[in-house]
């Protein structure tokens, strides 16, 4: 039961973590209909953009403290993060558009194997530790097998996810801006031709991606305290998969799918083994777009002839 | 209805003060982006030192320089007559993506035509004969000019490594380019080849011929094992499933430590014997037999005539498929599966075999690649590989022949090339090291040639039916697949 409880939590920051980057893919393929392959670089970049301005922050600025530095990176990394994943869309995708159906998701493949080997190559191919950060520990359950804890850090990370989704939700519910975006998901052309300006909409949404993408980097830099250039693609794939099992195109959905796919992760980890859990997460992939493609939330896909 | 005026004829633009500050504010602002993409992660570096922390120095002259050329190149691209700033685009995508931009130039003619011209179509036909021939001479060409010693590099980093490629490229335009399938984890064919020559090899003793056809089995049946399920897909979902069946291959194979060895790999394979004769400086080695002095080159010799043998195999069943009905079939598929399933085409057995038989040629190429580097691990089957053959496949025009194999050429060769750049470290100082870039460029280059040249290098196809003469038709005018 302890261990229950434990992996519990657990779970659930990890599965926030997947859940923030999902809504980047979902809506991403939400509105253009093209898995966004290079978003889980985008993720990783985050996490060397918040970590190398936590550094200077501290090393060079000598600022002393902890939640003004906290604030000050994730809104520098969610902004510049924002601008890559802005000019990645402006350069590799937007010329695409009308081009043949696979061209997107090859030059996001492409972009993808770009951005990896640019920080590999701008910030050398080590693992690049964070600075150990003070971490205060709740003790929940203490004298059984295993002492229940509940850490700063994922109080942090659970908070701040709630809050940035429910602003972001908000965002794409009630605003004219989250109108245009659902007017384009369903109908480019006839948004266009009612006023809306498409390019600018898609943009936004790339945007958007990114800045919660960014927010799951600078957690992921907290949670693990290392990151390394080649770390964008199996949260990549994993964070897809939570899209998909979600419902790809749905918001609540891409969440749902994060935590579950956090959940399933821990909990298969601590229950059978470390050495298949990246094998589980794929399986899960597979299996749901073979057996249910809309995934839990999604609406079924009409084909049309 | 008077005609509309050309374009051309309304912008001829001389530099003029009116053009000068909108310029400006271009260049600027895309300076400033180019200095905000280039903040953190290019002005300064994040190393750890002997204590294991990190520490950052900054770089900041890196990062001006970045946006001061980026400010001075759109600033002059916008200024410049309209006729030369298609230049500055090219200029722009070379630097961007060196090879990439290379391919563009050598892909240029011939652009959006329906209909080539003769002598296109003479050049067409008489360009794979010619490079064939080229091909089989290579090995005595590269020993004639450079001697058993310099000519062993060549033949093994870039006519070896090439054609392993080609003959992948090809088994992938099958699945890809004929049946309109997107197959992203076809390494994983490539690794069950080259693991199952190396097991049975090592815990067998069977010998390569043996082998061979046995890893291409094995590997059919896997294609048809991971196809089965994929069935209904389509499209985006099609690739991503296959991605996630290529890593949960590689996983298994770094995860099942008593059969594979895990990430060490398996060693001590056994190497390519010539028909029972081993390559060994041995009295009944092959140099003593056939009274040569010893030297490996015979070895690599021997190994890419096996390779170009296989790949003209795989090139060889491809081009008479294409005629017979199955062939068909898989090309009607592309074009429109549901008009396929109205005319009574039975797509399952149509799509299995086009997985089948892509994996069995990849399951070739892999115990080939067992034998020639005498070691596996799960190393060699990363995301990347696939890829990178994917890559090879869609730029050198899906369902195209030679561009697969031009296309192979330059996405291996290009970067093969780059080792031998060291006179750029006279440049650039001691450090400079060209490799590292490699797969940057690789990455650069398949986003520039899908913004430039999304139908590949060879723009036109031959269709296998026609009405009365057969005539190339423009790429265009093919279907990618529904998947």
């Amino acid at each position: 039961m302890d261990n229950f409880l434990q992996q519990l939590i657990n779970g659930l920051t990890l599965g926030s973590i997947y859940g923030l980057i999902a809504i980047g893919y979902t809506m991403v393929f939400g509105i253009i209909g093209m898995v966004n392959f290079a978003h889980g670089d985008v993720f990783m970049l985050s996490a060397f953009i918040a970590l190398i301005i936590f550094m200077i922050l501290t090393q060079i600025l000598h600022l002393g403290s902890l939640p003004i530095a906290f604030v000050v990176v994730l809104v520098g990394a969610m902004a510049l993060t924002a601008l890559w994943n802005w000019a990645i869309e402006r350069l590799a995708y937007r010329p695409l558009r009308g081009s043949f159906r696979l061209a997107p998701l090859i030059s996001a493949i492409g972009m993808s194997i770009f951005l990896s080997n640019f920080v590999q190559v701008v910030q050398g191919p080590r693992n690049k530790p964070a600075p150990h950060l003070p971490n205060h520990v709740f003790n929940l359950a203490v004298g059984g097998t295993y002492d229940v804890t509940l850490s700063m850090r994922q109080i942090l990370i659970m908070v701040v996810t709630v809050v940035l989704l429910a602003a972001f939700w908000y965002l794409v519910k009630f605003t004219s801006l989250g109108r245009a975006q659902r007017a384009c998901e369903q109908d480019r052309k006839m948004a266009a031709l009612l006023g809306i300006d498409v390019d600018a909409t898609i943009s936004i949404t790339f945007v958007i991606g990114a800045a919660l993408a960014a927010v799951a980097g600078v957690m992921f830099v907290i949670y693990y305290g290392v990151v390394s250039f080649s770390d964008g693609f199996v949260p990549g794939v994993k964070a897809f998969t939570a899209a998909v099992l979600g419902g790809i195109g749905s918001l609540p959905g891409a969440v749902l799918g994060g935590l579950l796919i956090g959940l399933i992760e821990v909990f298969w980890s601590s229950y059978f083994t470390t050495d298949y859990k990246d094998v589980a997460a794929f399986m899960i992939l597979a299996i749901t777009l073979i057996f249910m493609p809309s995934g839990i939330l999604g609406r079924p896909e009409v084909e049309k002839v | 209805m008077s005609a509309p005026s050309q374009t051309s004829e309304i912008a001829v633009p001389t530099a003029t003060a009116a053009q000068f500050v909108p310029a400006l504010r271009n260049a600027a602002a895309a300076g400033l982006v180019a200095f905000g993409l280039s903040f953190p992660i290019i002005s300064y570096h994040a190393q750890s030192n002997i204590n294991n922390e990190l520490v950052v120095t900054a770089r900041w002259p890196l990062s001006f320089g970045i946006a001061a050329l980026v400010f001075a190149f759109v600033f002059l691209r916008q200024m410049a007559r309209a006729d030369w700033r298609i230049w500055f685009d090219r200029v722009g995508s070379i630097a961007a993506g060196g090879m990439g931009g290379a391919l563009v130039q050598a892909a240029r003619e011939g652009e959006g035509t329906a209909r080539p011209s003769a002598a296109r179509l003479a050049f067409g036909r008489y360009v794979g004969p010619f490079m064939l021939g080229l091909v089989i001479l290579f090995p005595l060409i590269a020993l004639g000019l450079l001697g058993p010693g310099g000519a062993l590099k060549w033949i093994n980093n870039y006519g070896v490594q090439i054609m392993i490629y080609v003959m992948l490229g090809w088994g992938l335009n099958i699945v890809v380019g004929l049946a309109g399938l997107l197959d992203l984890g076809y390494v994983a064919f490539y690794a069950v080849g080259a693991y199952s020559y190396a097991l049975l090899s090592t815990t067998l003793g069977l010998s390569f011929w043996v082998c061979l056809p046995l890893a291409g089995i094995l590997a059919a049946m896997w294609g048809v094992i991971l196809g089965f399920p994929v069935l209904r897909l389509r499209g985006d979902y099609l690739a991503i499933v296959t991605l996630a069946f290529g890593e949960i291959i590689r996983m298994v194979l770094i995860n099942w430590v008593d059969l594979t060895n895990g990430y060490a790999g398996i060693s001590g394979i056994p190497h390519v014997s010539f028909f029972g004769i081993p390559f060994t400086d041995d009295d009944d080695g092959f140099a003593a037999i056939f009274h040569l002095p010893y030297t490996p080159i015979y070895r690599t010799i021997f190994l890419f005539y096996l390779i170009l043998a296989l790949a003209l195999l795989t090139n060889f069943v491809t081009v008479r498929l294409r005629r017979l009905p199955i062939g068909r079939a898989w090309e009607a598929l592309r074009e429109d599966e549901i008009a396929c399933r109205s005319l009574g085409i039975n797509t399952t057995t149509t799509k299995l075999t086009a997985f089948a038989l892509g994996a069995m040629f990849g399951g070739f190429a892999g115990s080939f690649f067992a034998v020639r580097q005498g070691f596996v691990s799960p190393e060699s089957f990363t995301f990347i590989e696939s890829a990178t053959i994917l890559a090879i496949v869609v730029l050198g025009g899906m369902g195209s022949q030679l561009g697969v194999a031009i296309a192979a050429a330059a996405m291996i060769g290009i970067p093969e090339l780059m080792r031998e750049l060291d006179w750029m470290k006279r440049i650039f100082g001691e450090d400079f090291d060209p490799t590292q870039y490699r797969m940057l460029l690789f990455g650069a280059a398949m986003v520039i040639m899908m913004i430039w040249k999304p139908r590949g290098l060879v723009s036109t196809r031959l269709p296998s039916l026609f009405l009365k003469e057969q005539k190339a038709v423009s790429g265009d005018l093919v279907k990618e697949g529904h998947g």
